[in-house]
């Protein structure tokens, strides 16, 4: 199963400068897992200790931000794009 | 923690401590956040990977619509996003309005600067007449103001 995840520009030290990766997992919570797996340390920066997806990032599985399809829940097939980006918000 | 420090002459050579603007660019800002008033007025500026030259305006629509808050339209900032990368940009500033409070980050723009490359401009829109328009760099929950040169760029 292959699925590419676009990574952005602070979290390429994770993956030594790459700005896109493959992975797998059937949810992206097993995604998670998996880039885990490959590039230690970048979990922490996509999943609080809670174990919900951080607010300072958003991540959309094909175009639909995922807060919207179910967060880390959010299931993946063979083929899926996974796009994560810095979340831009304030007051 | 991370330092900035201005170059030994103070001037230039240290890309960190002002935003060099062109003044096309600065205005295409303030009208945005004009226009937006009472509600925040939210944007960025691409540029070339790099280069630290705010080049090309992408105003962002709030999905929030309020006059105390902003967050980007999720579609909007992907397609943005994908673009700037299509293009070889990178965001070189991040802007956003505040339209009842001076032209400062608040404690929830330092809590959400997730971006420490990137210029963090303020606008205030609270004086009809006079508008504030000041830079930061926001990184590792500290902030800097950093000096604004504005540029002319010749007309073709």
């Amino acid at each position: 199963m292959a699925i590419e995840v676009r990574i952005p520009t602070i979290l390429r030290q994770y993956t030594g400068g790459a700005k896109a990766v493959q992975a797998s997992g059937g949810s992206l919570s097993s995604l998670i897992d998996d880039l885990e797996a490959q590039h230690p340390g970048i979990k922490a920066r996509l999943v609080t200790q809670d174990g919900a997806l951080h607010r300072f990032v958003n991540v959309y599985v094909n175009d639909e931000d995922v807060r919207f399809t179910g967060a880390l829940d959010t299931g993946l097939s063979d083929g899926d794009s996974v796009t994560i980006l810095p979340a831009v918000a304030g007051g | 923690m991370v330092t900035l420090r201005k170059s030994a002459d103070g001037y230039g050579g240290n890309l960190l401590v002002v935003l060099t603007i062109d003044r096309s660019v600065r205005d295409a800002i303030v009208a945005h956040a004009r226009r937006d008033h009472p509600d925040e007025a939210c944007g960025l500026v691409a540029g070339p990977v790099g280069a630290d030259r705010p080049e090309r305006v992408i105003p962002m629509t709030n999905a929030l619509r309020s006059m105390t808050q902003y967050d980007f339209e999720p579609g909007e900032k992907l397609r943005a996003y994908r673009e700037m990368d299509d293009r070889d940009e990178e965001v070189v500033v991040v802007y956003h309005s505040h339209t009842a409070t001076e032209a400062y980050p608040s404690r929830t723009d330092v809590r959400f600067a997730s971006q420490p490359a990137s210029h963090y401009v303020l606008v205030s829109t609270r004086d009809p007449d006079e508008v504030e328009f000041r830079s930061f760099r926001i990184v590792d929950g500290g902030v800097t103001e950093e000096e604004v040169r504005v540029t002319e760029s010749v007309p073709d």
